[in-house]
Protein backbone atom coordinates (compact mmCIF):
# COMPACT_ATOMS: atom_id res chain seq x y z
CA UNK A 1 0.00 0.00 0.00
CA UNK A 2 2.83 2.34 0.57
CA UNK A 3 4.45 1.72 -2.26
CA UNK A 4 1.47 1.82 -4.43
CA UNK A 5 0.84 5.59 -2.51
CA UNK A 6 4.69 6.41 -3.42
CA UNK A 7 4.53 5.18 -6.90
CA UNK A 8 1.53 7.82 -7.16
CA UNK A 9 3.15 10.31 -5.96
CA UNK A 10 6.23 9.98 -7.89
CA UNK A 11 4.26 9.81 -11.06
CA UNK A 12 1.80 12.67 -11.81
CA UNK A 13 0.21 11.00 -14.85
CA UNK A 14 -1.04 8.05 -12.51
CA UNK A 15 -2.75 10.48 -10.24
CA UNK A 16 -4.14 12.02 -12.99
CA UNK A 17 -5.54 8.71 -14.18
CA UNK A 18 -7.15 8.50 -10.95
CA UNK A 19 -8.67 11.45 -10.42
CA UNK A 20 -10.65 11.42 -13.96
CA UNK A 21 -11.47 8.15 -13.46
CA UNK A 22 -12.76 8.80 -9.98
CA UNK A 23 -14.54 11.31 -11.40
CA UNK A 24 -16.25 8.99 -14.58
CA UNK A 25 -17.12 6.90 -12.25
CA UNK A 26 -18.72 9.09 -9.61
CA UNK A 27 -20.74 11.22 -11.89
CA UNK A 28 -22.47 8.00 -13.39
CA UNK A 29 -23.20 6.35 -10.21
CA UNK A 30 -24.60 9.78 -8.82
CA UNK A 31 -25.77 10.79 -12.15
CA UNK A 32 -29.57 11.05 -10.42
CA UNK A 33 -28.37 14.01 -7.71
CA UNK A 34 -25.37 15.57 -10.51
CA UNK A 35 -27.73 15.93 -13.39
CA UNK A 36 -29.14 19.03 -13.81
CA UNK A 37 -32.22 17.69 -15.92
CA UNK A 38 -32.04 14.17 -15.08
CA UNK A 39 -35.57 13.58 -16.47
CA UNK A 40 -33.54 14.49 -20.38
CA UNK A 41 -31.82 11.40 -20.58
CA UNK A 42 -35.35 9.93 -22.34
CA UNK A 43 -37.47 10.87 -24.78
CA UNK A 44 -38.30 15.03 -23.47
CA UNK A 45 -38.96 17.68 -25.90
CA UNK A 46 -38.40 21.43 -24.72
CA UNK A 47 -38.61 23.05 -28.05
CA UNK A 48 -38.26 26.75 -26.42
CA UNK A 49 -34.60 25.67 -25.48
CA UNK A 50 -33.49 23.73 -28.15
CA UNK A 51 -30.32 24.25 -30.20
CA UNK A 52 -28.99 26.49 -27.27
CA UNK A 53 -24.85 26.98 -27.22
CA UNK A 54 -23.08 26.47 -24.00
CA UNK A 55 -24.55 28.70 -21.59
CA UNK A 56 -26.12 28.80 -18.21
CA UNK A 57 -27.98 26.40 -16.74
CA UNK A 58 -26.94 24.07 -19.75
CA UNK A 59 -22.88 24.13 -19.47
CA UNK A 60 -22.63 22.37 -22.64
CA UNK A 61 -25.57 23.41 -24.66
CA UNK A 62 -28.68 21.74 -25.50
CA UNK A 63 -29.47 19.11 -28.27
CA UNK A 64 -31.86 19.67 -31.38
CA UNK A 65 -34.93 18.72 -28.89
CA UNK A 66 -33.60 20.71 -26.48
CA UNK A 67 -32.49 18.35 -23.58
CA UNK A 68 -29.31 19.55 -21.96
CA UNK A 69 -26.12 17.95 -23.08
CA UNK A 70 -24.69 17.49 -19.77
CA UNK A 71 -26.95 16.10 -18.00
CA UNK A 72 -27.06 12.92 -21.26
CA UNK A 73 -23.82 12.81 -21.14
CA UNK A 74 -23.67 11.82 -17.24
CA UNK A 75 -25.94 9.16 -18.11
CA UNK A 76 -24.44 7.94 -21.16
CA UNK A 77 -21.31 7.52 -18.70
CA UNK A 78 -23.47 5.30 -17.06
CA UNK A 79 -24.30 3.36 -19.69
CA UNK A 80 -21.11 2.43 -20.66
CA UNK A 81 -19.38 1.81 -17.53
CA UNK A 82 -22.30 -0.70 -16.72
CA UNK A 83 -21.67 -1.98 -20.52
CA UNK A 84 -17.71 -2.25 -20.19
CA UNK A 85 -18.50 -4.01 -16.88
CA UNK A 86 -20.59 -6.72 -18.02
CA UNK A 87 -18.68 -7.28 -21.31
CA UNK A 88 -15.48 -7.91 -19.33
CA UNK A 89 -17.49 -9.88 -16.37
CA UNK A 90 -18.64 -12.55 -19.18
CA UNK A 91 -15.45 -12.66 -21.58
CA UNK A 92 -12.74 -12.53 -19.07
CA UNK A 93 -13.90 -15.46 -17.12
CA UNK A 94 -14.47 -17.86 -20.56
CA UNK A 95 -11.11 -16.08 -22.32
CA UNK A 96 -9.42 -17.14 -18.87
CA UNK A 97 -10.21 -21.01 -18.68
CA UNK A 98 -10.21 -21.36 -22.19
CA UNK A 99 -6.61 -19.94 -22.19
CA UNK A 100 -6.04 -22.25 -18.95
CA UNK A 101 -7.02 -25.21 -20.30
CA UNK A 102 -5.48 -24.90 -23.55
CA UNK A 103 -1.93 -23.84 -22.67
CA UNK A 104 -1.31 -26.55 -19.44
CA UNK A 105 -3.08 -29.01 -21.03
CA UNK A 106 -1.93 -29.17 -24.34
CA UNK A 107 -2.04 -31.60 -27.05
CA UNK A 108 -5.64 -32.13 -28.77
CA UNK A 109 -7.53 -29.62 -26.58
CA UNK A 110 -4.80 -27.06 -26.71
CA UNK A 111 -5.12 -27.34 -31.10
CA UNK A 112 -8.88 -27.49 -31.35
CA UNK A 113 -9.24 -24.73 -28.39
CA UNK A 114 -6.15 -22.53 -30.18
CA UNK A 115 -7.40 -23.32 -33.75
CA UNK A 116 -11.21 -21.59 -32.63
CA UNK A 117 -9.75 -18.62 -30.98
CA UNK A 118 -7.74 -18.17 -34.02
CA UNK A 119 -10.79 -17.57 -35.92
CA UNK A 120 -12.20 -15.65 -33.87
CA UNK A 121 -9.18 -13.09 -33.92
CA UNK A 122 -8.63 -13.45 -37.78
CA UNK A 123 -11.44 -10.90 -38.43
CA UNK A 124 -10.59 -7.49 -37.58
CA UNK A 125 -12.54 -6.94 -34.17
CA UNK A 126 -14.53 -3.93 -34.98
CA UNK A 127 -16.62 -6.00 -38.29
CA UNK A 128 -17.20 -8.62 -36.30
CA UNK A 129 -18.57 -6.96 -33.74
CA UNK A 130 -20.50 -4.96 -36.48
CA UNK A 131 -21.58 -7.88 -38.58
CA UNK A 132 -22.86 -9.67 -35.78
CA UNK A 133 -24.59 -5.98 -34.42
CA UNK A 134 -26.00 -5.96 -38.22
CA UNK A 135 -27.75 -9.67 -37.68
CA UNK A 136 -28.75 -8.96 -34.39
CA UNK A 137 -31.21 -6.15 -33.61
CA UNK A 138 -29.41 -3.28 -32.01
CA UNK A 139 -30.25 -3.52 -28.46
CA UNK A 140 -28.14 -3.24 -25.48
CA UNK A 141 -28.49 -6.57 -24.49
CA UNK A 142 -26.68 -7.46 -28.46
CA UNK A 143 -24.57 -4.87 -28.29
CA UNK A 144 -22.90 -6.48 -25.16
CA UNK A 145 -22.97 -9.90 -26.85
CA UNK A 146 -21.03 -8.47 -30.15
CA UNK A 147 -18.47 -6.71 -27.68
CA UNK A 148 -18.47 -9.92 -25.37
CA UNK A 149 -17.64 -12.28 -28.71
CA UNK A 150 -14.87 -9.97 -29.93
CA UNK A 151 -13.09 -9.69 -26.28
CA UNK A 152 -12.87 -13.30 -24.91
CA UNK A 153 -10.00 -14.26 -27.58
CA UNK A 154 -7.68 -11.78 -26.34
CA UNK A 155 -7.73 -13.14 -22.70
CA UNK A 156 -7.61 -16.76 -24.16
CA UNK A 157 -4.37 -15.49 -26.11
CA UNK A 158 -2.82 -14.03 -22.78
CA UNK A 159 -3.63 -16.94 -20.65
CA UNK A 160 -2.63 -19.29 -22.88
CA UNK A 161 0.90 -18.01 -23.04
CA UNK A 162 1.47 -17.30 -19.27
CA UNK A 163 0.10 -20.68 -18.30
CA UNK A 164 2.64 -21.96 -21.00
CA UNK A 165 5.49 -20.45 -19.17
CA UNK A 166 3.93 -21.41 -15.81
CA UNK A 167 3.61 -24.51 -16.68
CA UNK A 168 7.45 -25.23 -16.84
CA UNK A 169 7.89 -23.74 -13.27
CA UNK A 170 9.13 -26.01 -10.10
CA UNK A 171 6.17 -24.96 -8.06
CA UNK A 172 3.39 -26.35 -10.83
CA UNK A 173 5.83 -29.15 -10.65
CA UNK A 174 5.94 -29.50 -6.56
CA UNK A 175 2.06 -29.69 -6.89
CA UNK A 176 2.09 -32.34 -9.54
CA UNK A 177 4.15 -34.53 -7.76
CA UNK A 178 2.06 -33.90 -4.45
CA UNK A 179 -0.77 -35.43 -6.52
CA UNK A 180 -2.95 -32.10 -6.81
CA UNK A 181 -5.66 -32.61 -9.41
CA UNK A 182 -4.94 -30.71 -13.13
CA UNK A 183 -7.96 -28.61 -11.77
CA UNK A 184 -6.17 -27.37 -8.64
CA UNK A 185 -3.20 -27.20 -10.68
CA UNK A 186 -4.90 -24.67 -13.09
CA UNK A 187 -6.52 -22.59 -10.56
CA UNK A 188 -5.06 -22.59 -7.65
CA UNK A 189 -1.55 -22.31 -8.40
CA UNK A 190 -1.49 -20.72 -11.86
CA UNK A 191 -4.17 -18.48 -12.10
CA UNK A 192 -3.12 -16.45 -9.41
CA UNK A 193 0.30 -16.20 -10.55
CA UNK A 194 -1.28 -14.73 -14.05
CA UNK A 195 -3.67 -12.27 -11.78
CA UNK A 196 -1.84 -9.27 -12.33
CA UNK A 197 -1.66 -9.50 -16.24
CA UNK A 198 -5.30 -10.05 -16.32
CA UNK A 199 -6.16 -7.50 -13.81
CA UNK A 200 -4.01 -4.73 -15.63
CA UNK A 201 -5.05 -5.63 -19.14
CA UNK A 202 -8.80 -5.18 -17.51
CA UNK A 203 -8.05 -1.81 -16.23
CA UNK A 204 -6.94 -0.90 -19.37
CA UNK A 205 -9.78 -2.63 -21.55
CA UNK A 206 -12.48 -1.00 -19.60
CA UNK A 207 -11.37 2.06 -21.45
CA UNK A 208 -11.28 0.30 -24.97
CA UNK A 209 -14.54 -1.17 -24.24
CA UNK A 210 -16.19 1.76 -24.01
CA UNK A 211 -14.54 2.90 -27.40
CA UNK A 212 -14.99 0.29 -29.19
CA UNK A 213 -19.12 0.27 -28.43
CA UNK A 214 -18.98 3.95 -28.78
CA UNK A 215 -17.73 3.63 -32.21
CA UNK A 216 -20.67 0.88 -33.09
CA UNK A 217 -23.48 3.15 -31.75
CA UNK A 218 -21.74 5.79 -33.83
CA UNK A 219 -22.45 3.76 -36.78
CA UNK A 220 -26.05 3.37 -35.91
CA UNK A 221 -24.95 -0.33 -34.80
CA UNK A 222 -25.52 -0.10 -30.86
CA UNK A 223 -27.43 1.14 -28.34
CA UNK A 224 -30.81 3.24 -29.92
CA UNK A 225 -32.14 6.69 -29.21
CA UNK A 226 -33.46 8.18 -26.82
CA UNK A 227 -30.95 6.08 -24.71
CA UNK A 228 -27.94 8.65 -24.21
CA UNK A 229 -24.84 7.44 -25.75
CA UNK A 230 -21.60 9.00 -26.63
CA UNK A 231 -21.39 7.02 -29.24
CA UNK A 232 -24.68 8.35 -30.85
CA UNK A 233 -24.68 11.44 -29.55
CA UNK A 234 -21.68 12.31 -32.12
CA UNK A 235 -23.08 10.98 -34.91
CA UNK A 236 -25.68 12.87 -34.59
CA UNK A 237 -24.04 15.85 -33.98
CA UNK A 238 -21.66 15.38 -36.65
CA UNK A 239 -24.63 16.78 -39.37
CA UNK A 240 -24.80 19.59 -37.88
CA UNK A 241 -21.23 21.08 -37.98
CA UNK A 242 -19.47 23.69 -37.43
CA UNK A 243 -22.49 25.80 -36.28
CA UNK A 244 -23.42 23.34 -33.08
CA UNK A 245 -19.87 22.28 -32.39
CA UNK A 246 -21.14 21.68 -28.97
CA UNK A 247 -23.47 18.59 -30.21
CA UNK A 248 -20.18 16.99 -31.13
CA UNK A 249 -17.37 18.21 -29.24
CA UNK A 250 -18.75 17.49 -25.58
CA UNK A 251 -19.25 13.84 -25.89
CA UNK A 252 -16.16 13.09 -28.04
CA UNK A 253 -14.07 14.72 -25.06
CA UNK A 254 -16.12 12.54 -22.72
CA UNK A 255 -15.18 9.46 -24.34
CA UNK A 256 -11.32 10.71 -24.58
CA UNK A 257 -11.52 11.57 -21.27
CA UNK A 258 -13.26 8.32 -19.88
CA UNK A 259 -10.90 6.14 -22.38
CA UNK A 260 -7.96 8.24 -21.41
CA UNK A 261 -8.41 7.89 -17.58
CA UNK A 262 -8.38 4.30 -17.70
CA UNK A 263 -5.32 3.88 -19.46
CA UNK A 264 -3.21 5.94 -17.32
CA UNK A 265 -4.73 4.30 -14.52
CA UNK A 266 -3.90 0.74 -16.61
CA UNK A 267 -0.43 2.42 -16.80
CA UNK A 268 0.13 2.95 -13.02
CA UNK A 269 -1.28 -0.17 -12.17
CA UNK A 270 1.10 -2.24 -14.55
CA UNK A 271 3.63 -0.36 -12.14
CA UNK A 272 2.17 -0.93 -9.25
CA UNK A 273 2.05 -4.91 -10.66
CA UNK A 274 5.11 -4.96 -11.97
CA UNK A 275 3.81 -6.43 -15.03
CA UNK A 276 5.64 -6.50 -18.38
CA UNK A 277 3.94 -5.70 -21.42
CA UNK B 1 -16.80 -20.62 -42.02
CA UNK B 2 -17.69 -18.35 -38.31
CA UNK B 3 -18.57 -15.59 -41.50
CA UNK B 4 -21.25 -17.94 -43.05
CA UNK B 5 -22.54 -19.42 -39.61
CA UNK B 6 -23.39 -16.04 -37.87
CA UNK B 7 -24.63 -14.98 -41.19
CA UNK B 8 -27.25 -18.04 -41.41
CA UNK B 9 -28.14 -19.02 -37.85
CA UNK B 10 -29.58 -15.34 -37.05
CA UNK B 11 -32.86 -15.20 -36.62
CA UNK B 12 -35.34 -14.00 -39.76
CA UNK B 13 -36.50 -14.88 -43.00
CA UNK B 14 -33.27 -13.27 -45.75
CA UNK B 15 -35.45 -13.33 -48.47
CA UNK B 16 -38.44 -11.65 -46.65
CA UNK B 17 -36.31 -8.97 -45.47
CA UNK B 18 -34.32 -7.88 -48.55
CA UNK B 19 -38.23 -7.94 -50.55
CA UNK B 20 -40.01 -5.66 -48.42
CA UNK B 21 -43.33 -6.12 -46.36
CA UNK B 22 -45.37 -5.68 -49.49
CA UNK B 23 -43.75 -8.82 -51.46
CA UNK B 24 -46.48 -11.54 -52.42
CA UNK B 25 -45.69 -14.92 -50.80
CA UNK B 26 -44.73 -16.16 -54.35
CA UNK B 27 -42.00 -13.61 -54.77
CA UNK B 28 -40.46 -14.59 -51.54
CA UNK B 29 -40.69 -18.36 -51.86
CA UNK B 30 -39.00 -17.46 -55.48
CA UNK B 31 -36.21 -15.68 -54.18
CA UNK B 32 -35.93 -18.50 -51.65
CA UNK B 33 -35.56 -21.27 -54.33
CA UNK B 34 -33.13 -18.88 -56.30
CA UNK B 35 -30.62 -18.49 -53.11
CA UNK B 36 -30.96 -22.14 -51.86
CA UNK B 37 -32.30 -20.84 -48.64
CA UNK B 38 -34.91 -23.50 -48.91
CA UNK B 39 -32.09 -25.91 -48.21
CA UNK B 40 -30.89 -27.62 -45.40
CA UNK B 41 -27.66 -25.22 -44.03
CA UNK B 42 -25.13 -27.73 -45.23
CA UNK B 43 -26.57 -27.61 -48.54
CA UNK B 44 -26.57 -23.87 -48.26
CA UNK B 45 -22.94 -24.04 -47.25
CA UNK B 46 -21.37 -26.30 -50.11
CA UNK B 47 -23.26 -23.93 -52.72
CA UNK B 48 -21.27 -20.87 -50.57
CA UNK B 49 -18.19 -22.84 -50.86
CA UNK B 50 -18.42 -24.08 -54.46
CA UNK B 51 -19.54 -20.06 -55.67
CA UNK B 52 -16.43 -18.80 -53.07
CA UNK B 53 -14.11 -20.84 -55.17
CA UNK B 54 -15.33 -19.53 -58.81
CA UNK B 55 -14.89 -16.12 -56.98
CA UNK B 56 -18.49 -15.23 -57.18
CA UNK B 57 -19.87 -14.04 -53.95
CA UNK B 58 -23.58 -13.79 -55.03
CA UNK B 59 -25.77 -11.04 -55.93
CA UNK B 60 -26.23 -8.26 -53.36
CA UNK B 61 -30.22 -7.97 -52.60
CA UNK B 62 -29.31 -4.08 -51.73
CA UNK B 63 -27.61 -2.90 -55.03
CA UNK B 64 -28.79 -5.83 -57.16
CA UNK B 65 -25.57 -6.38 -58.54
CA UNK B 66 -22.80 -9.08 -57.97
CA UNK B 67 -21.47 -8.64 -54.71
CA UNK B 68 -17.62 -8.72 -56.16
CA UNK B 69 -18.36 -5.83 -58.83
CA UNK B 70 -19.86 -3.86 -55.91
CA UNK B 71 -16.38 -4.44 -53.36
CA UNK B 72 -13.85 -3.75 -56.55
CA UNK B 73 -16.02 -0.36 -57.10
CA UNK B 74 -15.54 0.88 -53.53
CA UNK B 75 -12.53 -1.19 -51.80
CA UNK B 76 -9.91 1.18 -53.95
CA UNK B 77 -10.88 3.81 -51.95
CA UNK B 78 -10.48 1.96 -48.81
CA UNK B 79 -7.23 0.85 -49.69
CA UNK B 80 -5.84 4.29 -50.56
CA UNK B 81 -6.57 5.70 -47.42
CA UNK B 82 -5.45 2.93 -45.32
CA UNK B 83 -2.30 2.49 -47.01
CA UNK B 84 -1.91 6.59 -46.42
CA UNK B 85 -2.56 5.96 -43.01
CA UNK B 86 -0.38 3.60 -42.53
CA UNK B 87 2.57 5.48 -43.90
CA UNK B 88 1.56 8.11 -41.48
CA UNK B 89 1.92 5.62 -38.96
CA UNK B 90 5.45 4.24 -39.79
CA UNK B 91 6.87 7.53 -40.93
CA UNK B 92 5.69 9.73 -37.51
CA UNK B 93 4.96 6.96 -34.92
CA UNK B 94 8.46 5.08 -34.98
CA UNK B 95 10.15 8.66 -35.23
CA UNK B 96 8.26 9.66 -32.07
CA UNK B 97 9.31 7.02 -30.39
CA UNK B 98 12.77 7.02 -30.83
CA UNK B 99 13.37 10.67 -29.97
CA UNK B 100 11.22 9.76 -26.52
CA UNK B 101 13.40 6.77 -26.09
CA UNK B 102 16.67 9.13 -26.68
CA UNK B 103 15.24 12.31 -24.69
CA UNK B 104 13.68 10.09 -21.43
CA UNK B 105 12.82 11.95 -19.29
CA UNK B 106 13.25 15.30 -20.96
CA UNK B 107 10.44 17.27 -21.55
CA UNK B 108 9.89 16.06 -25.10
CA UNK B 109 9.45 12.67 -24.02
CA UNK B 110 6.61 13.63 -21.91
CA UNK B 111 5.15 15.89 -24.22
CA UNK B 112 5.40 12.69 -26.87
CA UNK B 113 4.20 10.49 -24.13
CA UNK B 114 0.65 12.51 -22.78
CA UNK B 115 0.33 13.11 -27.18
CA UNK B 116 0.35 9.35 -27.71
CA UNK B 117 -1.51 8.19 -24.98
CA UNK B 118 -4.04 10.83 -26.13
CA UNK B 119 -4.00 9.59 -29.86
CA UNK B 120 -4.77 5.84 -28.41
CA UNK B 121 -7.65 7.41 -26.15
CA UNK B 122 -10.32 8.54 -28.78
CA UNK B 123 -11.93 6.30 -31.31
CA UNK B 124 -10.97 7.70 -34.88
CA UNK B 125 -14.33 9.03 -35.01
CA UNK B 126 -13.73 11.66 -32.54
CA UNK B 127 -10.54 12.45 -34.08
CA UNK B 128 -12.14 12.90 -37.11
CA UNK B 129 -14.83 15.57 -36.10
CA UNK B 130 -12.28 17.09 -33.89
CA UNK B 131 -9.67 17.62 -36.74
CA UNK B 132 -12.64 18.28 -39.40
CA UNK B 133 -13.58 21.17 -36.76
CA UNK B 134 -10.11 22.85 -36.22
CA UNK B 135 -8.78 22.00 -39.88
CA UNK B 136 -11.69 22.31 -42.20
CA UNK B 137 -14.30 24.46 -40.69
CA UNK B 138 -12.27 27.02 -38.29
CA UNK B 139 -8.90 27.11 -40.22
CA UNK B 140 -10.38 26.11 -43.83
CA UNK B 141 -6.73 24.46 -45.02
CA UNK B 142 -8.29 21.04 -46.02
CA UNK B 143 -11.04 20.36 -47.83
CA UNK B 144 -14.45 18.83 -45.98
CA UNK B 145 -15.24 15.88 -47.63
CA UNK B 146 -15.07 13.86 -50.10
CA UNK B 147 -11.87 12.70 -52.31
CA UNK B 148 -11.58 15.06 -55.00
CA UNK B 149 -12.75 18.21 -56.01
CA UNK B 150 -16.29 18.11 -58.07
CA UNK B 151 -14.96 20.28 -60.64
CA UNK B 152 -12.33 17.73 -61.78
CA UNK B 153 -12.69 14.46 -63.20
CA UNK B 154 -10.13 11.76 -64.27
CA UNK B 155 -10.64 8.50 -65.76
CA UNK B 156 -11.08 5.58 -63.29
CA UNK B 157 -8.11 2.82 -64.32
CA UNK B 158 -6.87 1.58 -60.53
CA UNK B 159 -9.53 3.38 -58.62
CA UNK B 160 -6.80 4.68 -56.66
CA UNK B 161 -7.31 8.66 -57.15
CA UNK B 162 -3.64 9.05 -56.49
CA UNK B 163 -2.32 6.31 -59.19
CA UNK B 164 -5.18 7.45 -61.59
CA UNK B 165 -4.75 10.96 -61.66
CA UNK B 166 -0.74 10.80 -62.56
CA UNK B 167 -1.58 7.89 -65.00
CA UNK B 168 -3.88 10.54 -66.50
CA UNK B 169 -0.61 12.96 -66.65
CA UNK B 170 -2.95 15.74 -64.27
CA UNK B 171 -0.77 17.13 -61.53
CA UNK B 172 -3.37 19.48 -60.28
CA UNK B 173 -5.75 16.41 -59.77
CA UNK B 174 -3.22 14.61 -57.78
CA UNK B 175 -2.72 17.25 -55.45
CA UNK B 176 -6.24 17.76 -54.94
CA UNK B 177 -6.65 14.37 -54.17
CA UNK B 178 -3.18 14.01 -51.74
CA UNK B 179 -5.23 17.56 -49.99
CA UNK B 180 -8.05 15.66 -49.90
CA UNK B 181 -6.59 12.63 -48.23
CA UNK B 182 -4.63 14.44 -45.45
CA UNK B 183 -7.26 14.76 -42.63
CA UNK B 184 -9.02 11.45 -43.03
CA UNK B 185 -5.52 9.14 -43.21
CA UNK B 186 -4.25 11.53 -40.44
CA UNK B 187 -7.52 10.76 -38.47
CA UNK B 188 -7.26 7.10 -39.01
CA UNK B 189 -3.43 6.97 -38.18
CA UNK B 190 -3.90 8.68 -34.46
CA UNK B 191 -3.92 5.75 -32.78
CA UNK B 192 -1.80 4.10 -34.75
CA UNK B 193 0.97 6.46 -34.34
CA UNK B 194 0.13 6.31 -30.42
CA UNK B 195 0.65 2.67 -30.32
CA UNK B 196 3.49 2.70 -32.50
CA UNK B 197 5.47 5.29 -30.59
CA UNK B 198 4.56 3.95 -27.14
CA UNK B 199 5.88 0.52 -28.01
CA UNK B 200 9.12 1.41 -29.59
CA UNK B 201 9.67 3.55 -26.77
CA UNK B 202 9.58 1.24 -24.07
CA UNK B 203 11.19 -1.53 -25.99
CA UNK B 204 13.98 0.73 -26.60
CA UNK B 205 14.19 1.95 -23.23
CA UNK B 206 14.31 -1.63 -22.16
CA UNK B 207 17.14 -1.73 -24.69
CA UNK B 208 19.60 1.24 -23.32
CA UNK B 209 20.05 -0.73 -20.10
CA UNK B 210 21.54 -3.91 -21.74
CA UNK B 211 25.51 -3.89 -21.40
CA UNK B 212 26.48 -3.73 -25.07
CA UNK B 213 24.79 -0.24 -25.19
CA UNK B 214 27.08 0.38 -22.41
CA UNK B 215 29.91 -0.72 -24.20
CA UNK B 216 28.86 1.63 -27.15
CA UNK B 217 28.98 4.41 -25.19
CA UNK B 218 31.90 3.45 -23.47
CA UNK B 219 33.57 3.31 -27.46
CA UNK B 220 32.62 6.67 -27.15
CA UNK B 221 30.21 5.98 -30.39
CA UNK B 222 28.12 9.08 -31.17
CA UNK B 223 24.51 9.31 -29.26
CA UNK B 224 22.44 9.17 -32.59
CA UNK B 225 24.09 6.51 -33.98
CA UNK B 226 23.81 4.43 -30.66
CA UNK B 227 20.15 5.15 -30.90
CA UNK B 228 19.47 4.20 -34.12
CA UNK B 229 22.02 1.11 -34.56
CA UNK B 230 21.92 -0.30 -31.65
CA UNK B 231 18.80 0.58 -30.11
CA UNK B 232 16.04 1.10 -32.14
CA UNK B 233 16.70 -2.03 -34.24
CA UNK B 234 15.99 -5.00 -31.82
CA UNK B 235 13.10 -2.70 -30.94
CA UNK B 236 12.03 -2.55 -34.58
CA UNK B 237 10.32 -6.59 -34.15
CA UNK B 238 7.88 -5.93 -31.60
CA UNK B 239 6.58 -1.98 -33.02
CA UNK B 240 6.43 -4.16 -36.91
CA UNK B 241 4.00 -6.79 -34.98
CA UNK B 242 2.01 -3.79 -33.49
CA UNK B 243 2.07 -1.61 -36.87
CA UNK B 244 0.50 -4.83 -38.52
CA UNK B 245 -2.32 -5.15 -35.80
CA UNK B 246 -3.07 -2.09 -36.06
CA UNK B 247 -2.81 -1.74 -39.94
CA UNK B 248 -5.35 -4.73 -39.61
CA UNK B 249 -7.20 -2.72 -37.10
CA UNK B 250 -7.69 0.56 -39.47
CA UNK B 251 -9.57 -2.05 -41.71
CA UNK B 252 -12.28 -2.12 -38.73
CA UNK B 253 -11.85 1.57 -38.23
CA UNK B 254 -11.98 3.03 -41.86
CA UNK B 255 -15.66 2.74 -41.29
CA UNK B 256 -15.90 5.35 -39.21
CA UNK B 257 -13.16 7.59 -40.31
CA UNK B 258 -15.04 6.73 -43.79
CA UNK B 259 -18.44 8.00 -42.50
CA UNK B 260 -17.22 11.13 -40.71
CA UNK B 261 -15.71 12.64 -44.22
CA UNK B 262 -18.13 11.06 -46.90
CA UNK B 263 -15.34 8.96 -48.05
CA UNK B 264 -16.88 7.24 -50.53
CA UNK B 265 -14.97 3.57 -49.32
CA UNK B 266 -15.67 0.17 -48.70
CA UNK B 267 -17.10 0.81 -45.39
CA UNK B 268 -19.68 3.20 -45.96
CA UNK B 269 -21.04 0.20 -48.32
CA UNK B 270 -20.16 -2.02 -45.68
CA UNK B 271 -22.64 0.03 -43.05
CA UNK B 272 -25.38 0.41 -45.70
CA UNK B 273 -25.66 -3.65 -46.31
CA UNK B 274 -25.22 -4.23 -42.65
CA UNK B 275 -28.31 -1.74 -41.83
CA UNK B 276 -30.29 -3.38 -44.52
CA UNK B 277 -29.28 -7.21 -43.80
CA UNK B 278 -27.98 -7.72 -47.08
CA UNK B 279 -26.93 -11.20 -46.14
CA UNK B 280 -24.41 -11.70 -49.73
CA UNK B 281 -23.19 -8.47 -49.26
CA UNK B 282 -22.03 -8.65 -45.42
CA UNK B 283 -20.85 -12.16 -46.51
CA UNK B 284 -18.71 -10.64 -48.73
CA UNK B 285 -17.65 -7.57 -47.24
CA UNK B 286 -16.65 -9.33 -44.01
CA UNK B 287 -14.56 -12.09 -46.59
CA UNK B 288 -12.72 -9.51 -48.41
CA UNK B 289 -11.68 -7.39 -45.00
CA UNK B 290 -10.63 -10.71 -43.20
CA UNK B 291 -8.55 -11.85 -46.38
CA UNK B 292 -6.53 -8.55 -46.21
CA UNK B 293 -6.36 -8.74 -42.67
CA UNK B 294 -4.64 -12.02 -43.53
CA UNK B 295 -2.70 -10.51 -45.80
CA UNK B 296 -1.31 -8.08 -43.71
CA UNK B 297 -0.47 -10.45 -40.97
CA UNK B 298 1.60 -12.74 -43.46
CA UNK B 299 3.34 -9.96 -44.53
CA UNK B 300 4.51 -8.64 -40.94
CA UNK B 301 5.32 -12.06 -40.02
CA UNK B 302 7.81 -11.96 -42.89
CA UNK B 303 9.10 -9.15 -42.71
CA UNK B 304 10.08 -10.23 -38.94
CA UNK B 305 11.57 -12.61 -40.13
CA UNK B 306 13.65 -11.00 -42.59
CA UNK B 307 14.71 -8.48 -40.25
CA UNK B 308 15.47 -10.78 -37.09
CA UNK B 309 18.66 -12.45 -37.64
CA UNK B 310 18.04 -15.26 -35.34
CA UNK B 311 15.02 -16.35 -37.53
CA UNK B 312 16.74 -15.40 -41.10
CA UNK B 313 19.88 -17.91 -40.00
CA UNK B 314 18.34 -20.53 -38.52
CA UNK B 315 16.04 -21.21 -41.19
CA UNK B 316 19.35 -21.06 -43.65
CA UNK B 317 21.55 -23.57 -41.56
CA UNK B 318 18.10 -26.12 -42.02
Amino acid sequence: MKRTLAILASNPLSAVGVLLIALVVLSAVFADFIAPFPEHRGAVVDFVNFNKPPQWPYIFGTDLVGRDMFSRIIYAYRISLILGVVVLAIAVPIGVTIGLVAGYVGGWTEYVLMRITDVFLSIPPLVLAMSMMGLLEPTLTNGMIAVTAMWWPWYTRLVYNLARSEKEEGYVLAAEVIGASKLHVMFREILPNCVPSILTKMTLDLGFVILIASSLSFLGLGVQPPTPDLGSMVAEGAKYLPDSWWLTVFPGLAILIAVFGFNLLGDALREILGVEQ
Amino acid sequence: MLIFAIARVIPGDPARIALGPNATAEQVENLRLRLHLDQPLSVQYGHFIADLAQGDLGVSLYTNRPVTQDIAQFLPATLELIIVAGLMMILIGLPLGVISARYRGSWADSTIRIFTLLGVSAPSFVWAVILMLLFAYFLPLFPIAGRLADSMTVPTVTGFLLIDTLLAGNIKAFGNAAWHLVLPAFALALSGIGQAARLTRSNMVETYDKPYIEMAESYGFPEGRIARRYAFRPSLIPSLTIIGLDFAAMLGNAFLVEAVFAWPGLSRYGVAVILRKDLNAIVGTVLIISALFLIVNIVVDFLIAMINPRIRLSQRAQ
